[in-house]
């Protein structure tokens, strides 16, 4: 890593099913906005723009960053927009801390997005070229089968899922600006909901929705000026591979296992289960929580359902995960992996609210996508690396 | 700045391509990667940019990945843009110091839908895709304000065109070359006026790749390096009504950053998918009647959109590793009347 990287901003917008109260300019200005607040910066005082979100046909504008460029005060700037499918988030967070990593920029805004409601996701993931298969059955059809691989492997108890749902649910009512809010909400009452593509249940699968996360990264001397406490960049790593092979392990895959190895080395860490306090990580459907638990080496291969069923990963167990609520309560596709970088720090920041967990010194942010095989992961503290 | 320098380039470019995406791309990047001298495997960074809308599919990157050999696992990142900002980006992660190399890559194919069409979902959905304006009468209302502004002429636009093709002839990836007759040209019937079919990019499906190498290992791999001496993008409003069409105020303030007024410029490649582009773009960086612009023909010849920009950069880094001269500017746009401009100066070792 070249220049230090600290995050001094952090804005989201209120998660709905449909934000029909904006148009796209207004509700990614309405995050670049609040972003902009808590770093009490103009934005005058931003070098360059970073736009991320998942495909475009998710609201039919092809590269809207193009028409969104005015809203984001990016006029006369340079923008970039990211797009590395669903951990997209996550990319775009870590393309801005390397704008200013490189020492090129000072101030640099990220801004992701998804406004489902303007198309229809579960289309836009069918379309195929000629001659493909269309899977018509959008992203919980792909990973269903996966989930069942991990069960029969972990041999985990049949309700794990269950109970990854139920803790994110209730996390989701301390958190703002979540979708989902299920008051009240039971283990009966998810086990209860339809089973929409088995093993996965209505309440165990994410929503769609409209919203945008932007963060503010800045160089040291700019940190300093800042009047918040920045949460300091320790590392950033991406990982990718192909979608389709034979012997392709999808369940715990090699991207994923590499990208933990190289996040740690650069942090370094060597016991991540201690060392980390907390973990924002992309869990669209309840089981990708234990499963992704063993990925990024918080439990060994086969036993990350248990840090699940024995309260680990609940706000108040030893790896607190997903206190926001998670993918599970908040959904806009583009912005789901840089809300957990926000996320995770929000909670190095002390900024969390109802859902900060304590004595936070250092927090890690996940993103996966496309078919279990991009992945975008950092680490943030409060302390410089 | 860490010094970077261009040491391969391959391309691809036909009229009309039977082959699909991946198929234009894996022989592409094997070529640039082969040409590198590095293994695959030691290439430490990659990033591309293409379109989800040219494709029409979503995620229509992912299976590029296949042409890269992303096994085992790469760090790998994408844009939704031209290549020349996957480059950009590249470049930026060589500057973090976490990687020494990149292959960058980018592809398009244009000629399944009708381009200009598509092209106008790129606008304001709410208020202007509705009317759903095509991207060449987009451009010719920029031509129609340029004309008026700098009392320039149809005449000069076609010496443009009359100009690029015939430094086509002998591009093999040129779609469109050869001896054309500036009074001939000016009797062709206008597609949108003051706009000639000429005056328009032709469609294009291709693919271009590159490795950039980091320091003293690339004096080692290639004879003659090419060194991005520097590089700088900016972005305009999208609406027309805000901006002043017949100048490109983000390619001034990109070119000025980039550093091209610092030396002599032997020659440059322009992205003007449009006459009257080159024209404005030519201003907007100050090059003078010495400079040799568009040696390969540039967009007006062969257009494979989303590829074109870091074509640009490629056919630029080549010239200087053939030593046809020491300084270029290669530049790159996306986005309605070169709404992004992006502004690269290479110098060869």
């Amino acid at each position: 890593m070249g220049e230090r990287s600290a995050v001094i901003g952090i804005g989201q917008t209120k998660y709905d099913a449909k934000r029909v109260d904006v148009s796209m300019p207004g509700l990614v200005r309405e995050a670049a906005l609040a972003a902009l607040a808590d770093a009490d910066l103009g934005w005058q005082d931003i070098d360059a723009v970073v736009v991320g979100k998942a495909p475009d046909m998710f609201e039919g504008v092809m590269m809207p960053e193009l028409f969104l460029a005015d809203a984001l005060g990016a006029a006369g700037k340079p923008l970039l927009r990211v797009h590395t499918a669903g951990s997209v988030g996550g990319s775009t967070g870590i393309v801005a801390s390397s704008l200013v990593e490189s020492g090129v920029f000072e101030r640099v805004l990220c801004v992701a997005f998804e406004k489902q409601s303007e198309s229809n996701a579960m289309w836009a993931l069918t379309v195929s070229t000629p001659f493909s298969v269309a899977v018509i059955a959008g992203a919980g059809g792909y990973f269903a089968p996966l989930i069942r691989a991990y069960m029969r492997r972990s041999g985990a108890p049949e309700d794990t899922g269950i109970r990854v749902a139920v803790k994110d649910r209730q996390n989701a009512l301390k958190n703002p600006y979540a979708h989902v809010k299920i008051p009240g909400v039971t283990f009966e009452q998810v086990m209860a909901s339809p089973m929409l593509w088995d093993p996965i249940r209505y309440l165990e699968t994410c929503p769609s929705s409209d919203g945008a996360c932007a963060m503010i990264f800045a160089s040291e001397a700019k940190a300093a000026k800042s009047p918040g406490k920045p949460a300091w960049v320790h590392a950033t790593a991406m990982r990718s591979e192909p979608t389709m092979f034979a012997g392709r392990d999808q369940v715990n895959p090699l991207a994923g296992r590499m990208n933990a190895k190289d996040l740690y080395a650069k942090a370094g860490i060597t016991n991540p289960r201690k060392e980390i306090d907390c973990a924002e990580i992309y869990v669209p459907f309840s089981w990708f929580e234990p499963m992704w638990m063993e990925t990024m080496g918080f439990a060994e291969e086969g036993q990350g359902w248990k840090m699940t069923y024995e309260g680990a990963t609940a706000i108040d167990g030893d790896l607190p995960v997903n206190m926001s609520g998670g993918v599970l309560s908040s959904n806009p596709i583009g912005a789901s992996g840089l809300i957990r970088f926000a996320e995770a720090a929000l909670q190095v920041r002390g900024q969390a609210g109802e859902h900060q967990v304590d004595g936070v010194h250092k927090a890690l942010g996940h993103a996966y996508g496309g078919g279990s095989q991009y992945f975008s992961t950092y680490i943030v503290a409060d302390h410089k690396p | 700045m860490r010094d970077v320098a261009i040491v391969s380039f391959a391309q691809s470019a036909k009229a009309k391509e039977q082959r699909n995406e991946v198929e234009i791309l894996m022989p592409v990047v094997r070529e640039a990667v082969r040409a590198c001298g590095l293994p695959r495997t030691e290439i430490g960074f990659t990033c591309s940019g293409s379109s989800d809308y040219l494709q029409g599919q979503s995620f229509a990157f992912v299976g590029a990945l296949d042409a890269v050999g992303a096994w085992p696992p790469i760090k790998e990142s994408h844009v939704e843009m031209d290549g020349a900002w996957a480059l950009y980006e590249a470049w930026i992660k060589i500057q973090t110091g976490d990687v020494d190399s990149a292959l960058v890559y980018s592809f398009g194919k244009s000629s399944p839908g009708d381009i200009a069409e598509v092209l106008a979902l790129q606008l304001d959905p709410y208020t202007v895709t509705p009317l759903w304006p095509d991207a060449h009468s987009l451009a010719a209302l920029q031509a129609r304000a340029f004309l008026e502004a700098t009392g320039k002429s149809e005449r000069d636009l076609a010496e443009v065109v009359a100009r690029s093709r015939r430094s086509a002839i002998g591009n093999p990836h040129a779609v469109v070359s050869g001896e054309f007759d500036v009074e001939k040209l000016l009797l062709e019937p206008c597609v949108s006026s003051p706009l000639r079919a000429h005056d328009l990019p032709p469609v294009t499906d291709g693919a271009s790749a590159l490795v950039m190498v980091a320091g003293e290992r690339a004096r080692k791999l290639c004879e003659r390096p090419v060194w991005i001496r520097g590089i700088d993008h900016r972005i305009e409003p999208q609406g027309l009504g805000v901006r002043e069409l017949a100048r490109s105020a983000s390619t001034e303030i990109a070119g000025a950053r980039a550093g091209v007024h610092k030396g002599r410029v032997d020659l440059a490649e322009l992205h003007a998918p449009y006459s009257h582009q080159e024209l404005i773009l030519r201003a907007a960086l100050g090059l003078g009647e010495s400079v040799d612009v568009n040696p390969s023909g540039g967009a007006l010849t062969s257009h494979p959109l989303m590829a074109a920009g870091l074509v640009r950069i490629g056919e630029a880094a080549m010239r200087l590793m053939a030593r046809d001269g020491d300084r270029a500017v290669a530049h790159a746009t996306q986005g309605p009347c070169l709404q992004q401009n992006l502004v690269c100066v290479l110098e060869g070792d």
